[in-house]
């Protein structure tokens, strides 16, 4: 195991632990091995087995402003648990903390992340999913006692196999694109979160994804319900080891909130982004994420912090249904080396007097290439709709790219849309501006930085934003003067 | 306070300094003046530590240690402050919020305690008065959309802020109109003290004719030509760089 401070990424270590996997490759058998593995009730193997009937019919897009070498999907491993100290192989949950190999804990510990009962974050709830399994969710009593459920999908299927059946696939359906096939097909673990009718969730509710086996792919999975009148604030983060090869990350996230219903998402993304000279290996995010705004008055916002991955392919969306619903977008995407990020929205505006607001921020540096691609949509009925979208772009030096793709398709005339765009640089000279106040290097990129994105920063939750603010002039300590 | 010794610089592959000696005291003000192209902005630059220039030879000790050994912010927390010919935006970055974070790494440089915003706000209320600003520049972002009259006067006004013990002004007087000059020769005379000193950079006698210097020294191809007291800048005014050269 490297040693991670020495690392310039320094998540990049991987963990020694025995896993079960099912070989390479992709075929029905695996999809249905998958299936078996888990023990799960029929409805699920009929709804994989028709998403890897259409993934197979289908085409990966190549629509997206991003360049790779074609992937193999035979060569990847579709399913990989770690081992479990006494069960079985092939048996990869865990009853209590205790059964989880001591590896797994300290690799999370590592990360940050506390899964013990002594150190654990008191105001946050923590899902922990390695490689293809949730290795523990956190608080689970205390959201017990709130009618709150969040376990693992996995966990979801066993226990609330109506509730799931319910909504699975319904806010990105099995062919949506040909990422969300995939992992239609062969989805592993990720989070599942049920928020009862006028509860404001007690706790922030957090997924810590973690890819260890670099063979792998990462196919999770997660699903928000937020029902009437609820409330409930979810982050995710997510690392990866550091490794020569590609590690493909095909994840979907579906959220519905019902009338009056509020979901903020955060994410902070820095899986490892590949060699920066060379851009050899590095995680491929192609990330399927959607909001279904489905109740009156309901509100979906996603915020996201990606500073991470080879390629970046995800537009969080919200399709905004219910009369007077709302759907936020905040975005910061930074990207260096030779990262690749195609990333934006899409505003699907349904019902009346229905709002959206839009804000990216895109900072690139070195050889990196970052894409707002943005969709704002207003359709026929919705009388009243209003959106607001500012897409800034920081470049730093002058071999990167920065371009914005701002696509709006609007067929109600009573529709309101506002637009605005900027274009700046990170200077040599601004740095030593701020200098020579007496502002060290470090602070002086971090204020520039965070200053671009302090629209976006000041709406993520508190515990992560000063992380966040870190992580950016970190990244790019680097990639200036 | 501080010695120049022979120093020569250059930027990329071009030699621009080519041996400058300059000396100057605490409570001097000096002028540097010259033919565009000599240096004044490059010996400026190169006494803040921007990175763009190399020193080959010479030295430059500032109250007694080896100056060019310290990155800029050491050199800016060390007492030295340089006011920009041309000082860049940044937009998002509060101007009140900037002149906090500089004021704090000075006082921290000092062992002194850091100072919290609301602690902060009434010394930079007052600078702002005395540099007869708009309070409403604390609030806007640094320099972003400033016309160049307030970018300069906004170089003033951290200036005061942060109380160097010297100041470089790399012509804080050109593109003012008259009021706006009267105003910035002004905040450079309250400055004055017995215990700081400045160095004027500039191309007008109209500068110096507000704000009196010590010494005049006259830059042509990366060296000092020729000093004097302030009847040299009047000499120049009247007769143009090459008369004095000659």
């Amino acid at each position: 195991m490297s040693d991670p401070d020495q690392d310039a990424y320094k998540y990049g270590f991987s963990t020694a632990v025995e896993a079960v996997t099912l070989g390479r490759g992709l075929s029905e058998e695996v999809v249905r091995a998958i299936s078996a593995a888990r023990n799960e009730p029929a409805f699920l193997l009929a709804f994989r087995l028709k998403a890897f009937k259409r993934f197979q019919q289908m085409e990966e897009p190549d629509w997206a402003s991003v360049d790779y070498p074609t992937i193999d999907y035979q060569a990847i491993q579709y399913y990989s648990a770690p081992k479990s100290k006494d069960k079985a192989a092939g048996e990869a949950t865990y009853a209590s903390i205790d059964d989880v190999p001591k590896e797994i804990l300290e690799t999370f510990e590592k990360l940050g992340i506390s899964l013990g009962e002594q150190k654990r974050l008191a105001g946050v709830a923590i899902d922990a999913v390695f490689d293809s399994v949730s290795i523990a969710t956190t608080h689970q009593s205390r959201l017990f006692d709130a009618g709150v459920i969040f376990c693992s999908i996995q966990e979801a299927v066993r226990q609330f196999p109506a509730l799931v059946e319910r909504w699975l696939g319904k806010v990105v359906p099995i062919a949506d694109n040909y990422f969300a096939a995939l992992n239609s097909a062969v989805f592993s673990d990720g989070s599942f979160v049920y928020i009862p009718p006028y509860t404001k969730c007690p706790l922030e509710l957090s997924t810590y994804f973690r890819i260890n086996n670099t063979d792998s792919g990462q196919f999770e999975r997660t699903l928000i319900i937020a029902d009437v009148g609820s409330q409930v604030s979810y982050l995710e983060g997510c690392t990866a080891p550091q490794s020569s090869k590609h590690q493909l990350h095909a994840a979907v996230v579906e959220l519905v909130t019902l009338d009056d219903a509020t979901i903020k998402y955060s994410t902070v993304q820095n899986w490892y982004a590949g060699d920066p000279i060379t851009g050899e290996g590095g995680v491929y995010n192609f990330v399927t994420k959607r909001g279904l705004c489905k109740g009156a008055r309901s509100h979906i916002s996603w915020t996201q912090v990606e500073t991470g991955s080879a390629i970046t392919w995800k537009y969080p969306s919200c399709i905004l249904v219910g009369d007077g619903s709302i759907g936020e977008f905040y975005s910061v995407a930074l990207t260096n080396g030779r990262m690749q990020a195609d990333t934006g929205t899409k505003m699907i505006h349904i019902g009346r007097d229905t709002r959206s607001t839009i804000v990216s921020k895109g900072i690139s540096a070195d050889y990196s290439s970052n894409v707002y691609r943005g969709l704002v949509q207003i359709h026929p009925q919705a009388e009243g709709a209003r959106n607001y979208t500012q897409c800034d772009s920081m470049l730093v030096g002058k071999t990167c790219t920065a371009r914005t793709y701002p696509y709006v398709d609007v067929q109600n005339p009573s529709a309101r849309l506002e637009h605005e765009a900027s274009t700046s640089t990170l200077s040599e000279e601004q740095l030593f501006y701020l200098r020579s106040r007496g502002i060290p290097q470090e602070e002086a990129i971090g204020a520039i930085v965070n200053g671009f994105c302090k629209d976006v920063l000041a709406v993520l939750p508190l515990e992560f934003a000063a992380e966040a603010h870190k992580l950016l002039a970190l990244k790019l300590e680097n990639s200036v003067g | 306070m501080l010695t120049i010794t022979n120093l020569h610089a250059r930027v990329d592959d071009t030699p621009i300094l080519n041996g400058i000696d300059l000396h100057i005291a605490t409570g001097e003000v000096h002028a540097i003046m010259g033919p565009n192209g000599s240096g004044k902005s490059t010996l400026a630059k190169v006494i803040a530590g921007h990175p763009a220039y190399t020193v080959t030879e010479g030295s430059i000790t500032w109250k007694g240690a080896d100056l060019l050994a310290l990155p800029p912010e050491e050199r800016a927390t060390g007492g030295i402050f340089l006011g920009f010919q041309y000082p860049v935006e940044v937009p998002g970055v509060n101007n009140a919020e900037f002149l906090r974070l500089a004021y704090n790494a000075r006082r921290k440089a000092r062992g002194e305690a850091e100072l919290k915003t609301a602690e902060f706000a009434p010394l930079l209320a007052t600078r702002i008065r005395q540099a007869k600003m708009d309070v409403v520049f604390a609030e806007r972002d640094l320099n972003a959309g400033f016309s160049g009259g307030q970018k300069k006067r906004n170089e003033i006004l951290q200036m005061t802020v942060l109380e160097p013990e010297l100041a470089l002004l790399d012509e804080t007087d050109s593109g003012l109109d008259i009021d706006a000059l009267k105003i910035v020769a002004d905040g450079i005379n309250t400055f004055r003290r017995a215990d700081r000193a400045i160095i004027l950079i500039t191309h007008y006698q109209r500068l110096l004719d507000l704000v009196r210097p010590d010494r005049v020294h006259v830059l042509a191809k990366g060296r000092i030509a020729t000093s004097g007291d302030r009847t040299l800048a009047e000499r120049i005014e009247a007769d143009g760089f090459e008369a004095v050269l000659a």
